[in-house]
């Protein structure tokens, strides 16, 4: 029949019972409003982690090896050219290594050696991270120098003892961010700032602009280690990140005779992985505001049973003066449908008002798609419907005479 | 108009079956003003929500309006008592909520009518029982005479071939029942049919036929005078 009549009747009768339409509201505008932020959360994570490897390049690939491999026997019995310490051991020689960009599917081969080392500049100390890299490192990451310059190769063959420094390090030591030529004693040994790194925010893995960027070969001194066990190695291209993969695997596996001993990942499976996870995480979340969402329908079917109850006469006067089954079952449901989108509408508008308060003064990252928002309210409109049908169904099904004369 | 013939009606009421109706015959010719009296429980109630299509009979034929009426559904009975009926009850029954004016339009959204329509009509009738002046007024803001005119105004605005009136005046003090019975005086003469049921032989006595009830029958005319109230 007339929508426009029935959906006006529907809005004066809650506006005639304010403080119960918004109790009743209140579990949808909470439902909504958990359901938008959480998801929101979900997905912020999601599309940090997801930026956060991304920009290191979808070329990357990364070679873990596990040091005192036991390969180091078989590699001995295979007669192979790796050398290999006193203790069986089987060593990747830079050179070898540097032999990787000779691939046409490899653009660029860096290993690196991390650790913790006291920084001091002046009479400030502090513990950092210490990376020692090749001068390619700064094109597989895509993080090179906001003022003065990376390692250079020269730095790498003389073991100079030069460094590149992240900005929030240098702010944490100078005060400033303008410490190139300065000087900064690493572990005990003094150093000249050569570079100061591009920004590149916090990612999952820790954040680079509190680093400190060190020649491979004179950071594997300082940090005492011997062993390769981390390589970076970029494609050329993103189609030819299989056969560098293909290429670098079949390389280890000539050294080490062991798959087990080393792992090559490229930036597909990560970004595969932590998606995975991360979209586990948003479904989780959502799951529990839809929970709230469904406690919330009940809710709203509670209140409009007492209100058919409530409103048997008038019910009764309806259906005396021609109102027909579906008139009434269509007001009815028409209620209890504007309570929960209008539930939904002002749950929205708090979850982004939330939102906004969690991204501006608590710093979370949050990603929020309209596509959410529309679900969200097309969910408690839809709750609406579920839950109204059956109290309008029982207001429909009323017998005139025995609902006007109902007191 | 109304051709009743053999009506029967029971109730059940535990293991006893009780008969409201018990094979009633009438017959109401259009433009008549009848009453329809009888004490409580002489099943006038009953009559009434068979006439008024809110029930149907167990037994018998009852023609409204030139159509029988058995079998119906629910919603085909609806729509007969929203175009061909006109209700006005003791308690009023206005939705409270809503202004006299809304109040009287209410069946003509049921039937679908176009709002400009509607105003017109709602206006048209609401003149007709005078109170045109208080037509945005809720019912609680009427007296009950008002609001009994509203009921009125909201019976006659579908044009109903009837107006069905259930102790129309039993709420009311006698000099604003007497205004309502003129009122049902004018409708009668300007060519309504009009059945009016009530338990009072002086309403009753108003107008110009009476059929008695008493026990579920319609006693004989020559009755009329007889009756125990």
């Amino acid at each position: 029949m007339q929508l426009f009549q029935t959906i006006s009747m529907a809005f004066k009768a809650i506006a005639g019972n304010k403080v119960r339409s918004f109790l009743t509201m209140l579990g949808v505008i909470i439902g909504v409003m958990s359901v938008i932020v959480l998801v929101a959360i979900g997905q912020g994570t999601t599309a940090s982690v997801t930026e956060s490897i991304s920009s290191m390049g979808t070329n990357l690939l990364t070679v873990n090896i596990m040091t005192r491999s036991v390969g180091g026997k078989n590699a001995m019995r295979g007669g192979m050219t790796a050398s290999s310490n006193s203790k069986g051991t089987v060593i990747l020689k830079l050179d070898e290594i540097l032999e990787l960009e000779q691939d046409e599917s490899i653009a660029y081969v860096s290993p690196t050696c991390t650790g913790n080392l006291t920084v001091k500049a002046g009479s400030t100390n502090t513990t950092a991270s210490v990376m020692g890299v090749l001068p390619a490192y700064q094109y597989i990451i895509n993080q090179g120098v906001e003022q003065g310059r990376y390692i250079i190769d020269a730095d790498v063959d003389n073991r100079s003892a030069v460094c590149v420094i992240g900005v929030d390090l240098a702010q944490d030591l100078f005060g400033n961010t303008n410490v190139v030529g300065n000087t900064v004693y690493i572990d005990g040994r003094k150093f000249k700032i050569v570079g100061v790194l591009e920004s590149k925010g916090t990612s999952m893995t820790g954040s680079s602009d509190e680093s400190i960027v060190l020649p491979f070969t004179l950071a594997q001194r300082m940090l005492e280690s011997t062993t390769i066990s981390s390589i970076y190695v970029s494609a050329v291209d993103s189609l030819s990140v299989d056969a560098a993969q293909e290429f670098v695997e079949r390389f280890l596996y000539k050294k080490y005779q062991n798959e087990s001993t080393y792992s090559v990942m490229n930036q597909t499976q990560m970004l595969e992985t932590a998606n995975e996870t991360a979209s586990t995480l948003s479904l989780m979340l959502g799951g529990i505001a839809g929970i709230s969402l469904l406690v919330g329908g009940i809710g709203i079917m509670n209140i409009m049973l007492v209100s058919v109850t409530e409103r048997t006469r008038e019910i009764g006067i309806r259906k005396a003066i021609g109102a027909k089954r579906r008139n009434i079952l269509l007001q009815f449901l028409i209620e209890s449908v504007v309570i929960s989108g209008l539930g939904g509408l002002l749950g929205l508008v708090l979850g982004y008002g939330l939102m906004h308060v969690l991204e501006n003064y608590v710093g979370m990252s949050l990603s929020m798609s309209l596509g959410v928002a529309e679900l969200a309210i097309a969910f408690s409109m839809g709750v609406g419907v579920i839950f109204g049908l059956y109290p309008a169904n029982k207001a429909s099904c009323l017998k005139p005479i025995d609902a006007l004369h109902y007191s | 108009m109304i051709i009743m013939q053999g009506i029967r009606k029971e109730y059940r009421m535990g293991d006893n079956v009780v008969a409201a109706l018990d094979g009633v015959d009438i017959h109401i010719k259009p433009h008549e003003f009848v009453s329809i009296i009888g004490p409580s429980g002489s099943g006038k109630s009953t009559l009434m929500n068979i006439i008024g299509c809110l029930d149907t009979a167990d037994e018998g034929t009852y023609i409204f309006d030139g159509q029988e009426i058995s079998d119906y559904s629910e919603d085909e009975l609806a729509t007969i008592r929203g175009k061909k009926i006109g209700f006005v009850f003791q308690q009023f029954n206005l939705l409270p909520k809503l202004t006299a004016r809304e109040n009287v339009e209410l069946p003509l959204i049921y039937q679908g009518v176009s709002t400009r329509k509607r105003r017109e009509r709602s206006e048209e009738v609401l003149r007709r029982v005078g109170l045109l002046e208080r037509m945005n007024h809720k019912p609680t803001e009427l007296s009950g005479g008002q609001q009994q005119r509203v009921a009125i105004a909201r019976a006659l605005v579908g044009n109903p071939s009837l107006i069905l009136a259930d102790e129309p005046t039993g709420n009311l003090d006698s000099k604003t029942g007497a205004e309502v019975m003129n009122l049902f005086d004018e409708l009668h003469e300007a060519g309504n049919t009009i059945v009016l049921i009530t338990h009072d032989a002086k309403i009753a006595a108003q107008t110009p036929r009476a059929i008695h009830i008493h026990d579920g029958r319609v006693l004989e005319p020559a009755a009329e005078s007889e009756v125990v109230i």
